[in-house]
Order: C-alpha cells, then structure tokens, then sequence
C-alpha cells in the first residue's frame, strides 16, 4: 500500500523526474517497435508465404532467438557499440540511440515470428485465390499485413510489452545514466539495490498501469475487428 | 475478350495419393464453346480435375493445353469461383478493387456496376466477410468476371445457397457464356444442369465415363452409373 | 514511412556523448547520492556536462580500458596503478576516501561487535556458523573483503553457498540479500547511510584502520583511447581535486552524516572517526 501511495502521489504531483523517465521509456520503446516493425513483418510474412530450402530452418531460428536472454542481446550490442567496436566511431553507447538498437535486435524476432504464424494460417485461407487472381510477390506480402492488421496489432504490442518491461540488455548499453538513459526499469533496478522497495514497487505499479493501458487498447482493437469480421 | 482457350485437350491425366488412384487416366476434348457442366458422385474426381485444369494442382503424369498455353501459363485468361468464397477482410468494393487494381483506378464506375449485376450495389461499403452466404458468393463471381475471362471455372458455386442468389449467379453465368467465355462448373443440382449445360461430361472413379450435349445425356444416359445417378440411386 | 524517418532522425538526433563527458564509477558512490550533489555544482562552476555510468570497479576498470570511458572514479588502489602503468590512464590521484564498515543483524549473533580488530570479527563470524554476504562482483567493496579474509587466514570459498553466499551484484542488491538473511556485510559507509532497506540490521563493526576505503581519480590515456574527451577529463578530475570540489565532497550529508572525507590535498585531511 505504501508503494502504490507513493506511485500516486508522483502521479499526481507530475514528479518531473517520473514522467522524464516514463517518457523515456515509451519513447524509445516506441521507436524500437516502429524500426522493428518495419523489418520484421514483412519477413514474417514472406517467410510464410514463399517456399524455399532452408525456409524451416530459418523459421527454427527465429523461434529460437525469441528465446535469447536480453542480458546477451546487451552485451553484444555493447561490444558492437563499445568505442573499441566495429561501430565505437559512432560514439553511440550509453546513448538512448543504444538502446534503441538493442530494443530492436530483441523483439525483431518475437515480432517476426508472431506475425510468421498469423500469417501462415491466413495463407492457407488464401493461397487458392491469390494464386487464382495471380496475387504474388510484394503485392501478396502486402496484401496480407493488410488482411492480417488486427491480429498483427496483437504481434507488434507483444514486442512493445517486452520492449519497454526490459532491463538487463538497456542497462548494458545506456548505462543507466541520470537524465540521459535512465528508463522505467533500470530506474527500478537503482531504486532496489538502494533498498528503497517501496519506491520502486511504486515504480514498478506505473509500468504495469502503462501495461494495462497497452493491453485493454489491443482488447479494443481485437473486439472492434471481430465485430466486423476483420480479425 | 482474349483469345480462346479452346480447344481443351486433357490426356492420359493421373493423379493418386498412397496407392489410390484419384485421377485414373483422364481424356476429355472440349472444342465447344458455351457452358459444360461436370457431374459425377462425391470422390469421383471432379474437383482434382477443375484444379488441374486451373494449375492449382499438379498432376502426377499426363498433359493439358488449352489451346496453344497450359494450364500455369493460361491462368491471367482463367478466373475460378470456389464452393467456399475466399473474401479479403475488407469491404465488397474493396474487393474488387483489389482484384482489378488497373480498372480501380481507370474507370472506378466499372467496379459499382459490376457490384450492381450481382445485386451487391448497396453493399458497397459494407464488410465483405459481414455478407450472407449467397451474398459473397455473388461478390466471388462478380470479381472472377472483372478481368473478362477467357474460361470461367465454378466448383459447385451455388451448392446451399438460398434460390435468389443462385438464380443471379445462373444468368450472369449464361450471359457471361453468351459473351463467348467457355464456362466449365461441377454441379450436383440436375436442375441446374439442366438450365445451363450445352454439354455434359460424367466422371466416375477418376475416368471419364460419358461426354454427350446436354439433350442427350438427360433423355439417353449411356452408361448404367449416369442413369442410377440420374435416379438419386447414388448417394452423393 | 515518412513516420519512420522522423522517429529515427528522433532517435539520432539525442544527444551523442561527443560534447559530454563519461564517468566510469562505482555504484557504491552513485548509489550514496553523491554524483546527484557533486554534478549540479560542476556544471554550473565548469559547464562540463558529466554522465555516470555505475558498475563494480572491476567492470568499471575493464569497461575504460575499453575506452568507454573518459574518467575513472574507484576505490582499487593497486587496480588502479596496474591501469596506470599500464598506460590507460595518465595519473592517479587519491580523491577522498570513506570506510567501510561491517552491517549485521542487531542481535550480533557472532558478536562481532566485541572484536577488537577485523581479523577477529571476521574470525568470529566463522566459528560461530553465521552467514555472510559477499558482493561477489569483483569491485573495490569485494576486493577489500577478500584481501581481509586473507589477512584473517580464512578461505571463505570453501563454504562458498553454504555460510558465504556471493550475489554478485552491486552494493545495495548485496545489502538487500544480507539484510533479508540476517548475514553480515562488508559494505562503505556511506551506500549504508543512505541505503533506504536496512530493516533489523546495523554497523556491528567500525573504525579499525584496515577498513580505509580510498578512492582514486584517474583520466583515461587519449594515446590508447583516441576518442575519449581528454579536454573535459582534465577539467573535471582539475575541478574534483580543486578546493572547490573538495569543499563540495566534504558538504555531501545524507541524513545529518557526512559521507565523504575529501583527501586530495592532505592538508583538509581528518579522520572519519572523529566526527
């Protein structure tokens, strides 16, 4: 109780340090999810609908790294990134644009696998009558992220969930730094190992408002799209 | 209207799965035009033969031209209605305007009427999956005939569908037909056959049995199979 | 699309840490709050931005000899000398300093409180089969401890998971573990000032001289690290060594107490235990 009167009372007093940190958070989660987007539904879509060797296997990998610690997507993205990298000339670690990249390289696969499965049960529905109107290539990847946009909506906040709950890969590579990388969770993260719990449940208790928030719009959406038929 | 696709020649098909032979040895030349109906009992093979002509299924052995193309490279002159419409989610307009994105953005008008000759004009706007059954069904004709096809495959296209919409669907078919498109359907509704077929092909465990003009089928069956099933005496 | 362009040029248009500076350091000093005084105060004197990152010493150390650092700020003195002699740093310089104590529960079941120097409190808890909780990170903090289990002749990693747990996390993570089991931890004095979770537990040990906890400022070598800030490096460790800087250390209070002794002239110089 303690903790989530504290969470309110910043709520409500608009703790500027909170909503920086709020702000933070949604925004490069944000951004992470529209590069991802971009990269991964149309992969997870061609990876159902084009038949080649080697398509299962790549569909095994990307299952896999669904599975990948973010704690290894960080230190990789680190030693990418880490000034005696390949990348150190661009002087992006302890930068929000780190984490952008790690937040990427972490929900690239979930999205694309996701989205891999929705669209290879709507390409079983298809496929006959795509071939019959002679709907291939980029017309037919396109055509099914336009079929599939509620069920995909569902695909891209599952990656948005897991983008903004990390810690262990955004700690990594922005360093959790004071008014510059410092996001919700690594936020939490200080806020414990300085033993003050309450506030970092209080902490913890906005997160899950944002996520509750999150979920009752993918509701919406869903319901609004089966009304239709859409879903 | 492209060029014809006729004649269809069909020769020695074969298709099985396991050691079921589905498609036994197919030969079948259709030279003329207007509207041939396929009847046969269920397994027969009727649909594997619809399939094949479309390219939709490769057979085993055997070979397929119509007219001077195959099946893969006749398919843009070919349009198919399925016996379970495959509508996008989207609305019936959308439908069509996806079916023939060209004529979408050149004469936009064209789509409206061709929503108004299945009765659809008003539905315009409205989900396509959010239709009746029947309802769809028209919309899945009236896109098959948006790229003006040379032949028009139906498979069993009216089958449970309420009688209003199978008798919109049966004229356009005729004056699709009328038009000069060669119009092959499988149908299990004699009543049907009986309104549209110039021709009649009966196949039965994956062989041809009979091919005669309509007239003739129905007054004279010659083979024993055609006449029980012209007497309900095959359960379909 | 368009969208997608703006977010990314969002993205890179944050600032890149060309014009800042980076601070390899401890999460025992980020964690007692000092950075939060210390940084208002230098900005406004020097209008040298600086960024904290807080890792063990260890991993600080590593982290700037992999030049992701333009500053080193940790309490290691003979890792800190390898790093200079080794060419990643240019100088070293003593910084101010505070001590580290030993945090158990109130009851002091190995009556560690009786002891008269470190080896016997350490030899105590021991005998008596009370846990302790190490950091177990490879930082100054575990450094420390390890060197004065040393002196006290005892091998701790013989009963490592048994009464000598390791979390391997940073100061405050290990307080939390130690304060829950009722173990005893070596922690600084000042990450125990300010830690805010100390439910039944309390400073059982203080104020023997092998418990100093010097700090050291180091600026990383730009011959090995081309790209580190070298210019705002110089004014930033100048600053901290300045009586300016050593004034604002010394002012640093959590909670009525002093945290930091500032040392790096040693005329300021005084001991901790006399205040």
């Amino acid at each position: 109780m303690n903790a989530l009167a504290e969470a309110f009372r910043l709520i409500i007093t608009l703790d500027a340090d909170l909503f920086e940190i709020l702000w933070l958070s949604i925004r490069v989660s944000l951004i992470a999810l529209a590069i991802s987007a971009v990269i991964s539904l149309p992969l997870g879509t061609w990876l159902a609908i084009t038949r080649f060797p080697g398509r299962k296997f790549c569909i095994l990998v990307l299952n896999a790294l669904m599975g990948m610690p973010p704690v290894v997507v960080g230190l990789m993205v680190y030693l990418l990134l880490s000034r005696s990298g390949p990348l150190g000339w661009m002087g992006l670690l302890y930068t929000p644009t780190a984490m952008i990249i790690a937040q990427v390289v972490l929900i690239t696969p979930i999205i694309a696998a996701l989205s891999n499965q929705v669209i290879e049960n709507l390409h079983q529905e298809y496929r006959d009558t795509f071939y019959s109107m002679g709907v291939t290539g980029r017309r037919a990847v396109v055509a099914y992220l336009v079929d599939a946009r509620y069920a995909l909506t569902t695909c891209i906040l599952a990656g948005f969930g897991r983008a903004i709950a990390e810690v262990g890969a955004v700690i990594i590579v922005g360093g959790n730094i004071d008014h510059l990388t410092r996001v919700m969770t690594t936020a939490i993260a200080l806020e414990t190992s300085k033993g003050n719990l309450s506030l970092a449940l209080g902490l913890g208790a906005v997160l899950l408002a944002l996520s509750l928030l999150v979920n009752a719009l993918v509701i919406g959406v869903r319901e609004y799209a089966a009304k239709r038929q859409y879903a | 209207m492209p060029d014809s696709l006729l004649p269809i020649r069909i020769r020695d098909l074969r298709l099985s799965k396991g050691d079921r032979a589905l498609l036994a040895g197919i030969n079948l030349t259709i030279e003329d035009p207007g509207i041939t109906v396929i009847m046969g009992p269920n397994g027969a093979g009727k649909t594997l033969l619809l399939r094949c002509l479309h390219g939709l299924i490769k057979p085993d052995r055997g070979q397929i031209t119509l007219g001077p193309l195959g099946p893969e490279s006749s398919r843009d002159q070919q349009a198919m209605v399925f016996q379970h419409p495959v509508l996008l989610r989207r609305t019936a307009l959308q439908n069509l305007a996806f079916a023939a994105p060209e004529l979408a953005r050149s004469e936009p008008q064209r789509l409206i009427s061709a929503l108004a000759a299945v009765h659809l004009a008003d539905r315009a706007d409205q989900p396509a999956r959010m239709l009746s059954g029947g309802e769809q069904q028209r919309l899945a004709l009236a896109r098959a005939l948006l790229s003006q096809p040379a032949l028009l495959l139906l498979d069993e296209a009216t089958a449970s569908l309420d009688p209003a919409s199978v008798l919109v669907i049966e004229s356009l078919v005729k004056a699709q037909s009328a038009q000069g498109t060669k119009v092959i359907l499988i149908s299990h509704d004699q009543g049907q056959a009986r309104r549209l077929a110039d021709e009649i092909v009966f196949i039965s465990d994956g062989q041809i049995t009979e091919q005669s003009p309509a007239d003739s089928f129905f007054s004279a069956p010659r083979t024993p199979m055609a006449r029980a099933y012209l007497a309900g005496e095959i359960l379909l | 699309m368009k969208h997608l362009i703006t977010c990314v040029a969002l993205a890179l248009s944050t600032p890149v840490l060309a014009d800042t500076l980076v601070v390899q350091s401890t999460t025992s000093t980020e964690n007692s709050g000092l950075y939060d005084h210390l940084m208002p105060i230098l900005e406004r004197e020097t209008g040298v931005k600086v960024n904290v990152v807080a890792v063990g010493t260890g991993q600080a150390i590593k982290n700037a000899m992999r030049c992701d650092g333009d500053v080193l700020l940790v309490h290691s003195r003979p890792d800190e000398e390898k790093f200079v002699a080794d060419g990643y740093g240019d100088y070293r310089r003593d910084l101010m300093y505070n001590d580290f104590v030993i945090i158990g529960p109130k009851a002091d079941p190995a009556r560690v409180a009786g002891a008269a120097n470190v080896t016997e409190a350490l030899q105590r808890i021991r005998e008596t089969g009370a846990r302790f909780a190490s950091r177990g990170d490879d930082s100054g903090t575990h450094k420390k401890e390890r060197l004065l289990w040393q002196e006290a002749a005892i091998d701790p990693d013989a009963g490592s998971g048994q009464w000598y747990l390791e979390t391997g996390s940073g100061m405050g993570a290990t307080l939390n573990t130690g304060v829950s089991l009722g173990a005893y931890v070596l922690s600084d004095r000042a990450t125990w000032i300010s830690f805010g979770n100390k439910q039944d537990s309390t400073i059982v040990f203080e104020g023997a001289p092998p418990l100093f906890n010097q700090y050291g400022v180091i600026p990383v070598n730009a011959g090995k690290c081309p790209t580190v800030n070298r210019e705002a490096a110089e004014i930033f460790a100048n600053w901290l060594l300045s009586e300016s800087g050593q004034a604002a250390i010394g002012a640093y209070q959590v909670k009525g107490k002093q945290l930091f002794v500032p040392n790096a002239n040693h005329k300021l110089n005084s001991s901790i235990e006399s205040k």
